[in-house]
C-alpha cells in the first residue's frame, strides 16, 4: 500500500515538474495607467495563441515601478522577463547594455510603422532597444463653450502671452471655473515636465555645451516668471499638489478652462462615462513664445527585456504582440476604437474608423510629430529629450529643481530665489558626479 | 540569583538573538560605510571609485540637510505632544461610564491596524483635497474658503495624518495604566478636598509617568523613520517643507540613484539616531529603574 | 471626577464620547462607504452619504485585476511566520536578560533598540545585493527573515519588560525542584507569561502586515503581500479614488478585524512594564 502510494506521489511530482517545464513564466512589470490595465485583461488572446507561455503581471504605481524596475536592473537582480520604462530610460540602459536588443519581432512587425520620433527615442545605432507600447506628447485642451461665451477664438498657435489673457478673462472662481489649470506637483516627470517645454520655448535649456546648469539666465527667469503667474493667479487652490490625476478630475468635473498636459488625458476627458465636458472640449497645440521648439514634450512607455534574461525569446513574442497592429484592432474590437493605446503606429492616424472615433487624433498626431528629443532648445545642447536629460543625475536634479519650483508656485520663495537654489543644487550635484 | 553558572547560561540564552541582530546590522552596516566612501551610482556600475569623505561632505553641507534635520524634530516633537495629550484625554474619556463603552473604544484604536500607506492615500485623496476632498465641502458649507492643506499647511497635515495613525497607541498604553490607578487613594484624596484638577495633577499623571516614557519611547523609534506619509502626499515639498532625513535619504538612494551619497546619509542617520536612543536612554533610565 | 453621575450627566457625556469616537473613526468610514460608489459619485460635491447607487464593481474589478487572495495568504505567511521565528528569539533573550542580567544588559537592550531608528532605504542596495546573491529575491523566506529582524528588538523589549514582572521565586522553586532550564522554561514561564507573549505576538502581527518598504522592495510577485497590492491602485491616470479605496478595504479588513477580536489580549500586555 505504501509503496503504490508513493510512486503516485512521485508520479504526482514529475508530473508537477514536467508540467512546468513546459510553460515559460514571464514576469512583467508594468505602470498602473489604463492602457496597460487593458492589456493585462487581453491576457488570454496571447496564451491561447502562446500556449507554452504564461505571464505573470506585477501591476505598480509608477514611482514605485520606477524604483524597483532600475534597482532590479542595475543590480542584474533579474526578478523581470519584460519591464515597462520610459522614454527616459531607454536610451541610459541602452548605452550601459542592459537591454536586449529586439531583433525577432517577426515578419508582420512592421517597424517602419511606428512614428519617427518615438522610434528615434527607443533606438541606438538603428536597432530597437524597446517597443512603444503608447506615445504622447503635450497639448492644449480648453472648453468650446467657455471659449465661445468669452468671445475668444483661436488663430494659429497661441504664445504663452495671449494664453495668460485668456486665462484672466475664463477665470472665475466663484462660479468654480479657474482660468487655467497646469500641474504643479513636485517631480520630474509633474511639475518639470511641463516647466521645462515651457522653458524651451522661452529660450532656455537644461544644461549648456559643457554641461553647466543654467537656471540663472534671464530665458528661465521669463519661463518661471509666467508659470508663477497665470497658475498662481488664475489656476485653482492647491495647485502645488495637482499632477496629471487630479488636473484631469478638476477638467473633467468642468473646473478648469484650459489645461496642457499629455495627449493621452484626451480619450478620458472626452469621454461621456469619466466626463461632465465630454462634449465641449477642444483641442490645440501648446503655447510658444521665443521659439516653437522644444513647446510640447515627447513622451513613450515602452517594453524592454533586460540583458541575460534566459527568456528572450519568449518575451520577445510577448512584446511583439502587445505593440503590433493587431493589438490595436483587438482592443478596438473589445473595447472600442477611442480606447486603442495611441501615439505609436503611423497607420492608426490613417484608420478612418480611429479618426471618427477619437476627435483629438489629428492634433495629438500634431504634436508628437513636432517633437524632437535632439533639437528641442533654441541654443544647442549636449543632452537628448524634450522635457528631460537623459543622463541618471536627471530624475534627482528634476525633482530638487521641481521642489524649489512648486515653493515658488506656493508663494513661499521668490522666483528669483528658487531660480538661484535650483542652481546652486544642480551645480553641487553636477559637480558631485564628476562633470566637471 | 545571579550566580556565576546562570550569568554564563544568561549570556548563551540571549547570544542567538544579539548574534543575528549583529550580522543583520553589521553586515549591510558594513557595507554601508564602505560604498560611502565611494562614489557609486547605481545607474554607473563599474565606475566606482574612492573619494573618501566627499560624499559627507556634500551631505553635510547640503542646504536640504538642515532643514530636513528640523522637519524631522519638529515632526517627532509635534506627533509626541499630540498623541500623549490627546490620548491622557482619551483615557481619561474612556475610563468613565459611557454608554456602549466597548465599541467605542474599537472605533477609537481602529487607526493603529492602518497601513501607513492606506491612511496617507485615504487622507490625501478624499479628506483634505481640495477640491472634491470632504474637509473642502465643510469648508464651503461654513461658507469658508478650503484649505489647502499640502501648500500651505504641508508639514501640518503630515503631523495630523501621522497623529491620527499614532494617537490609538497612546491611548491604548495610557487607558490600561489609568485603570490599574488605585481608587482607594483617589477617593482618599477626595475626602481631603482636593478638587479633579489636583487630583489629575497629584494623582493620575505620577501614576501615568512611567507609561508616557513608555509612549514616547516606541512612538520616536518609529516616527524617526515616517517615510509613506510623506512619500505618497507631497514628495518632500513644496519646497523642502515636508523633507525629514528619512526622504532625504530616499531621493538620495532612490531618485538619484546615488548609493554612496545615500549609504553617507544613512550612516548620518545611524549617528543621529544613536544620539536620540541615548537621550532617551537617559530618560528612561530614571523612569524605568524605580 | 468620580462624582455620582446623574442620569443627565451620564447621557450628555456619552453622546460627547461617541462624537469624539466617531470623528476619529470617520477616516476609516469614509474610505469604506467610498469603496460602494461609482468613480464619478466618489469626486462629486457635496458628498453622497446613503442615497447614491451602491455598486460591487470597484470590488469585482479589484478582483478581476489582481487575485487579491494570492497577496492576502502571502500576507498572513508573512506576518505570522516572521512572529513565530521572531518568538524563539525573543522568549530566550528576553529570558536571559530578565533572568540573568549582567552589566551590559542594558547597553545591549537599548542598542538592539536604536538599531530602528535608521532609515531603511539607506541600507537597501546592500541588502538587495546579498539577497540576490543568495538567491532571497521575492521569496517568502527571505521576507520572513527580513521582517523577524527588524521587529526583534521591540519583541525582546516587550517580553523583557514583562518577564521582569515574574517573581524570581517561583522560578527558583522550580529549579530547586529539579527541573532542567528547557523545563523551566516552557512548564513554568511561558503559562505566567501569557499573556505578555499573546501581545506582543499581536503587536508584531500588526507590525509586520503594516511594513510597506522591505515588502515592497524585495518581492516581485510570488511573496508580495497586500502592501504590493495597494501599489497597484495608487494613483494611476484617470479616477481611481473608489477602487483605491474598495482595495485598501480589502486590504485593511483582516487585520482590523484580527484587531478588534483580540484587542483585550493585545491590551492585557501592551504595557512594556508602565503598568506595576
Amino acid at each position: 500500500m505504501k509503496r503504490v502510494m508513493g510512486a503516485a506521489l512521485c508520479a504526482l511530482l514529475a508530473g508537477g515538474i514536467a508540467h512546468a517545464n513546459a510553460e515559460t513564466k514571464l514576469t512583467i512589470a508594468t505602470v498602473n495607467n489604463g492602457d496597460m490595465i487593458r492589456m493585462q485583461k487581453l491576457t488570454d488572446d496571447f496564451t491561447s495563441k502562446n500556449p507554452d507561455i504564461s505571464l505573470e503581471w506585477v501591476t505598480l504605481e509608477e514611482n514605485t515601478l520606477r524604483q524597483r524596475v532600475t534597482t532590479d536592473i542595475a543590480t542584474k537582480g533579474g526578478q523581470y522577463d519584460v519591464m515597462t520604462i520610459g522614454t527616459y530610460e531607454v536610451p541610459i540602459w541602452a548605452e550601459k547594455g542592459w537591454l536586449a536588443p529586439l531583433d525577432q519581432l517577426g515578419p508582420d512587425y512592421d517597424v517602419d510603422d511606428i512614428m519617427p520620433a518615438i522610434r528615434s527615442a527607443v533606438s541606438k545605432d538603428d536597432a530597437l532597444y524597446a517597443a512603444p507600447f503608447y506615445g504622447e506628447s503635450s497639448m492644449m485642451m480648453y472648453r468650446k463653450d467657455l471659449f465661445d461665451a468669452a468671445g475668444i477664438t483661436i488663430n494659429g498657435r497661441l504664445t504663452w502671452d495671449q494664453t495668460l489673457e485668456i486665462a484672466k478673462k475664463l477665470h472665475k472662481p466663484d462660479e468654480g471655473v479657474y482660468g487655467i489649470c497646469l500641474r504643479g506637483k513636485a517631480g520630474w516627470g509633474e511639475n518639470m515636465a511641463l516647466i521645462t517645454t515651457m522653458g524651451n520655448a522661452y529660450g532656455a535649456r537644461l544644461f549648456d555645451e559643457n554641461w553647466n546648469p543654467t537656471f540663472d539666465s534671464a530665458e528661465w527667469k521669463a519661463a518661471l516668471d509666467m508659470y508663477t503667474n497665470i497658475l498662481g493667479n488664475y489656476g485653482p487652490p492647491g495647485a502645488t499638489s495637482n499632477g496629471f490625476n487630479e488636473n484631469l478630475s478638476l477638467f473633467n468635473s468642468g473646473k478648469c478652462g484650459m489645461w496642457i498636459d499629455a495627449t493621452v488625458a484626451a480619450s478620458f476627458v472626452t469621454n461621456p462615462k469619466e466626463s461632465k465636458v465630454a462634449d465641449k472640449v477642444g483641442f490645440t497645440e501648446a503655447p510658444c513664445a521665443a521659439t516653437c521648439t522644444g513647446a510640447n514634450w515627447l513622451w513613450a512607455w515602452n517594453l524592454g527585456i533586460p540583458m541575460g534574461s534566459q527568456k528572450v525569446e519568449a518575451a520577445q513574442k510577448f512584446i511583439a504582440w502587445a505593440t503590433s497592429k493587431n493589438y490595436l484592432e483587438l482592443v478596438a474590437s473589445k473595447e472600442g476604437w477611442a480606447n486603442v493605446p495611441p501615439g505609436t503606429r503611423m497607420s492608426l492616424y490613417q484608420n478612418p474608423k480611429y479618426l471618427e472615433a477619437a476627435p483629438f487624433a489629428d492634433e495629438t498626431l500634431l504634436a508628437i510629430d513636432s517633437a524632437d528629443p535632439i533639437n528641442s532648445t533654441m541654443k544647442p545642447k549636449p543632452y537628448v529629450g524634450v522635457q528631460f536629460a537623459a543622463i541618471p543625475e536627471f530624475q534627482g536634479i528634476g525633482t530638487t529643481v521641481g521642489q524649489q519650483f512648486s515653493a515658488a508656485l506656493a508663494g513661499q520663495m521668490t522666483v528669483e530665489q528658487a531660480l538661484a537654489a535650483a542652481q546652486s543644487g544642480t551645480d553641487r550635484t553636477m559637480r558631485k558626479a564628476g562633470y566637471y | 540569583m545571579s550566580t556565576r553558572a546562570s550569568t554564563l547560561t544568561g549570556r548563551i540564552m540571549s547570544a542567538p538573538s544579539i548574534i543575528v541582530l549583529f550580522l543583520w546590522m553589521a553586515v549591510p552596516l558594513g557595507m554601508t560605510i564602505y560604498f560611502s566612501f565611494l562614489r557609486y551610482n547605481l545607474l554607473s556600475p563599474g565606475m566606482e571609485e574612492w573619494i573618501g569623505t566627499l560624499n559627507y561632505e556634500f551631505f553635510l553641507t547640503d542646504p536640504a540637510f538642515f532643514a530636513s534635520l528640523a522637519n524631522t524634530l519638529l515632526l517627532v516633537g509635534s506627533v509626541l505632544v499630540i498623541t500623549v495629550v490627546g490620548g491622557i484625554l482619551l483615557g481619561l474619556m474612556l475610563d468613565q461610564p459611557i454608554f456602549g463603552r466597548g465599541i467605542l473604544r474599537l472605533l477609537v484604536i481602529a487607526p493603529f491596524f492602518i497601513m501607513p500607506t492606506v491612511n496617507a492615500l485615504v487622507w490625501k485623496n478624499l479628506l483634505m483635497d481640495p477640491v472634491s476632498g470632504m474637509f473642502a465641502w465643510i469648508a464651503s458649507l461654513l461658507g469658508l474658503p478650503a484649505i489647502d492643506w499640502f501648500t500651505n499647511a504641508p508639514l501640518t497635515s503630515i503631523i495630523i495624518m501621522v497623529s491620527w495613525q499614532w494617537l490609538p497607541f497612546a491611548v491604548l498604553i495610557l487607558l490600561t495604566a489609568l485603570q490599574s490607578l488605585d481608587r482607594d487613594q483617589k477617593e482618599a484624596a477626595q475626602m481631603d478636598g482636593a478638587g479633579p484638577v489636583a487630583i489629575f495633577f497629584y494623582i493620575t499623571l505620577p501614576h501615568l509617568s512611567r507609561a508616557i516614557t513608555v509612549v514616547i519611547l516606541i512612538e520616536t523609534i518609529f516616527l524617526l523613520t515616517v517615510f509613506a506619509e510623506i512619500f505618497v502626499t507631497t514628495g518632500g515639498g513644496p519646497g523642502l517643507a515636508t523633507t525629514n532625513i528619512a526622504f532625504l535619504v530616499y531621493t538620495q538612494a532612490l531618485l538619484q540613484f546615488d548609493v554612496g551619497g545615500a549609504s553617507a546619509g544613512g550612516i548620518v542617520a545611524v549617528i543621529l539616531a544613536n544620539i536620540v536612543a541615548i537621550f532617551l536612554i537617559r530618560l528612561i533610565g530614571k523612569n524605568l529603574d524605580k | 471626577m468620580e462624582h455620582k453621575q446623574s442620569p443627565l450627566g451620564y447621557i450628555s457625556f456619552s453622546v460627547f464620547a461617541w462624537i469624539v469616537g466617531l470623528l476619529i473613526f470617520f477616516p476609516i468610514f469614509w474610505m469604506v462607504l467610498t469603496s460602494f460608489k461609482s468613480e464619478l459619485e466618489a469626486v462629486s460635491i457635496p458628498p453622497s452619504f446613503i442615497s447614491f447607487d451602491w455598486t460591487l464593481e470597484n470590488y469585482a474589478e479589484v478582483q478581476e485585476r489582481s487575485n487579491y487572495f494570492k497577496f492576502a495568504l502571502n500576507s498572513i505567511i508573512l506576518s505570522v511566520g516572521s512572529t513565530l521565528v521572531g518568538l524563539v528569539f525573543a522568549v530566550t533573550c528576553a529570558w536571559a536578560m530578565a533572568f540573568n542580567p549582567t552589566k551590559r544588559t542594558k547597553d545591549a537592550l537599548l542598542w538592539m533598540l536604536s538599531t530602528k531608528m535608521m532609515p531603511p532605504v539607506g541600507v537597501l542596495v546592500p541588502i538587495y545585493l546579498v539577497f540576490r546573491d543568495w538567491g532571497l529575491l521575492d521569496t517568502r523566506f527571505g521576507l520572513i527573515m527580513v521582517l523577524f529582524l527588524i521587529n526583534l528588538p521591540i519583541m525582546v523589549w516587550m517580553l523583557y519588560t514583562y518577564f521582569k514582572e515574574i517573581p524570581t521565586d517561583i522560578l527558583e522553586a522550580a529549579r530547586m525542584d529539579g527541573a532542567t532550564l528547557p523545563k523551566e522554561i516552557i512548564f513554568v514561564l511561558l503559562p505566567m507569561a501569557v499573556p505578555g507573549i499573546a501581545s506582543t505576538m499581536l503587536l508584531n502581527i500588526i507590525l509586520a502586515w503594516n511594513e510597506a518598504f522591505w515588502t515592497l522592495n524585495l518581492t516581485t510577485s510570488d511573496a508580495a503581500p497586500l502592501t504590493a497590492f495597494i501599489a497597484s491602485y495608487s494613483s494611476p491616470e484617470g479616477l481611481f479614488w473608489a477602487k483605491l479605496s474598495a482595495a485598501s478595504t480589502l486590504a485593511v479588513a483582516p487585520i482590523l478585524v484580527i484587531g478588534w477580536f483580540s484587542q483585550k489580549q493585545l491590551v492585557r500586555g501592551l504595557t512594556f512594564g508602565a503598568v506595576k
